[in-house]
């Protein structure tokens, strides 16, 4: 493909960049990118995704936009109360790049239905807010080999890391577990500061644009910690378990399974 | 002196920073390493930038010249992909 005129002129500051050029920009336009959930880091993750060209975005997510959402979640705004969020952000993102097509789906993800979601595309993003959803996210793209760049939000801190199946860690390496319901905050402990979505939503885009372009190093055995209170971003290592019920030489859990999810969704 | 054969020539007169660098460098993209790019421009500091930049992503810069009074060519040799 050729670009246009007017492709030219609005990706002309990725263009020059040594890193993705014509071609780079190229496979941004033709990649295909899940984003799981259209609230706190849906929201920044898919606007930075469809500003440079992502071709197609999934977006999955059921709830409606709520006043409540409206301090963070900036794909929305007052007029959109009660729309379906995915409609929302399709109609943000498409206004921003009509290069972006933006596939909702208005589903709540389980074990039946999320491998269908994800096969057709190429990279997984997790800014879900629920610990089952998370766990459920991890198994189904160790299992189907695709990057996955998993996302967290609580209060001033937030929490990124890239999982790429094969070569390094999973989110069941981290934490092999759900934690127990008593040791998730409840409603009226998970605050968040608005802007802190768009920190870790912005990380984690960027992680995107690095898979897809095969450029730097992704936050690979890596999980980065931003305490916003302290201004501090910590990385941690984190080592592939050999014997990790998932990702492990011999794994434990191999078909996907619902939890129950007996927590406070954010 | 020796003329150097070109592969291939744009003209982007009428271009201003940075849509003249976007041109040049989609056209360096386009041409296999070895191959040499003429590039006609009327954009006075591209004909400046434009060797800076090409230099610093490793491409080879021929000649830089100013041709009449509005106009400069540069020649460059792609040296990487």
């Amino acid at each position: 493909m050729e670009f246009t005129e007017d492709q030219l002129q609005r990706y002309s500051r990725h263009i020059i960049l040594p890193e993705v050029g014509g071609k780079g920009q190229k496979k941004i336009l033709h990649s295909k990118v899940l984003i799981i959930g259209a609230g706190g880091l849906g929201c920044p993750v898919g606007y930075y995704l469809a500003a440079a060209g992502v071709g197609t975005i999934g977006m999955v997510d059921n709830d409606s936009v709520e006043l409540s959402n409206l301090q963070r979640q900036i794909a929305h705004n007052t007029d959109r109360l009660g729309m379906l969020k995915v409609d929302s952000a399709k109609a943000t993102f498409e206004a921003l790049n009509p290069d972006a097509k933006v596939v909702g789906i208005k589903e709540r993800l389980n074990k039946d239905n999320i491998m269908d979601f994800m096969k057709d595309y190429d990279i997984v993003v997790d800014g879900s807010d629920n610990f089952p959803t998370r766990y459920l996210v991890n198994d189904a793209c160790v299992m189907l080999r695709k990057p996955l760049v998993s996302g967290a939000i609580l209060r001033f801190e937030g929490q990124v890391t890239t999982i790429v199946p094969g070569e390094g860690h999973c989110y069941r390496c981290l934490f092999e577990e759900m934690p127990p319901a008593g040791l998730v905050p409840s409603c009226q402990e998970a605050g968040v500061i608005g802007a802190i979505p768009g920190v870790v939503g912005s990380l984690q885009a960027i992680e995107v644009f690095k898979l897809i372009l095969g450029k730097g190093d992704v936050l690979k055995n890596t999980l980065l910690i931003y305490d916003a209170l302290k201004t501090t971003f910590r990385r941690v290592k984190v080592p592939k378990n050999p014997v990790c019920p998932v990702c492990g030489d011999n794994p434990t859990i191999t078909e996907l399974q619902d939890y129950e999810a007996g927590y406070c969704r954010i | 002196m020796e003329d150097i054969k070109i592969d291939k020539k744009i003209n982007i007169k009428g271009l201003v920073c940075p849509y003249t660098f976007v041109k040049a460098k989609l056209a360096v993209e386009d041409l296999e390493v070895g191959q040499t790019l003429e590039i006609l421009l009327d954009y006075e500091e591209a004909s400046r930038s434009i060797p800076k930049s090409m230099e610093d992503h490793g491409q080879r810069v021929l000649k830089v010249e100013k041709i009449n009074d509005t106009d400069w060519i540069i020649q460059l040799r792609k040296e990487k992909e």
